[in-house]
């Protein structure tokens, strides 16, 4: 499956390139409100969320709450990510949920909002992801795997509230991070 | 601000971290980062914390009288710390004298910078992992010579990128 047949020039609005919010912060550990994916300000957010990704170096998925945002819309490009396999480009997910989750692996991961430190964290290899679109509200089903799989998967832990630090794999599963992209 | 150095080890039991962590809270000490586990039986606490006097905080421990522990002042850390490329080196095999030193000496001669270290011997088997921040370009190299260390030893090593994937 290539391409979600969606682009973010279909939202038709300017993205606004705006701060990314980073822990603690009281808006990355609440849990996201549902949207209305057609409401005008949520097909604002969806802009503002590629803009933002699009100038964050290395930034490969953004979700509302890292622009302070408590709702469940997130941006994702793993595009040029080395071990991305299959991949539907840039897009926008609102409301999406993980519906399968197979190939379960360990990989350390690191996240813009948490900006010091990375951990171990099991990530299905293989996901199959139900959401609506923003703009049009049209349902898609999302089957990907390997990178895309765990940037979904960590997008949507954003949009529960929840960071990869409530998934470290144990107490000594998180890392300084000195190497900065 | 100093900071304080605290390292405290007893032998495990239930509530020895509340304990601990009660006092140090009981006299404003603020613990920023610590690693605390179990080595065999003893728990053990290195913990750095702003705040108190190395004094209050000697007398704040003192009641807990099944744990041997230390204060001590210390510089903080300067910004910028040397950073580096993130590698993990695994070693495993049977236990003899000398393997911590022989390996961690390769690691240092390359410049290496340990930043965790882990060891377990469980039964004849002994187990290190280490975190270790390497220069630029001096990871194939350092395994080749790991490689070598690990056969006068005996033991099996393993030197691998700790990739991370930043979302």
């Amino acid at each position: 499956m290539t391409g979600l047949d969606w682009k973010p020039e279909n939202l038709g609005v300017d993205g606004r390139v705006l701060s990314v919010v980073t822990a603690p912060a009281g808006v990355l550990s609440a849990v996201g409100a549902e949207v209305d994916p057609t409401d005008p300000e949520i097909v604002q957010l969806a802009a503002d969320l590629v803009a933002t990704m699009r100038v964050s170096p290395g930034c490969v998925g953004l979700a509302a709450p890292q622009i302070g945002v408590g709702a469940q819309v997130f941006s994702v490009d793993v595009t040029q990510h080395p071990k991305t396999a299959t991949t539907h480009g840039t897009f926008v997910l609102c409301n999406a949920k993980v519906v399968e989750a197979s190939r379960w692996r360990p990989g350390r991961e690191g996240c813009m909002s948490v900006p010091d430190l990375t951990g171990d964290v099991k990530r299905a290899g293989r996901v199959v992801v139900e959401a609506v679109l923003p703009g049009t509200g049209e349902p898609v089903t999302v089957i990907t795997d390997a990178f895309e799989a765990r940037a979904l998967q960590h997008e949507i832990d954003h949009c529960a509230g929840k960071l990869f630090l409530d998934r470290v794999a144990g107490a000594h599963a998180i890392y300084q991070r000195r190497v900065y992209l | 601000m100093d900071e304080l150095a605290i390292t405290v080890i007893g032998p495990d039991r239930t509530g020895i971290v509340a304990d601990v962590a009660e006092a140090l809270s009981g006299v404003g000490a603020n613990l920023s980062d610590s690693t605390m586990t179990r080595l065999r039986g003893h728990f053990a606490m290195t913990l750095i914390c702003s705040g108190p006097t190395g004094e209050a905080v000697r007398k704040a421990l003192a009641p807990i009288t099944d744990v041997l522990s230390t204060v001590r002042t210390v510089r903080p850390e300067s910004d910028g710390a040397a950073g580096g490329e993130p590698y993990l080196v695994s070693v495993h095999g049977a236990d003899r004298l000398g393997i911590v030193a022989a390996v961690t000496r390769v690691v240092a001669a390359a410049g290496g910078n340990i930043t965790d270290l882990t060891t377990r011997l469980t039964g004849p088997l002994y187990v290190l992992i280490a975190e270790v921040d390497l220069p630029p370009a001096v990871a194939a190299d350092l395994g080749v010579r790991l490689a070598a260390a690990a056969d006068e030893l005996g033991v099996d090593v393993t030197l691998r990128r700790a990739e991370s994937e930043i979302l």
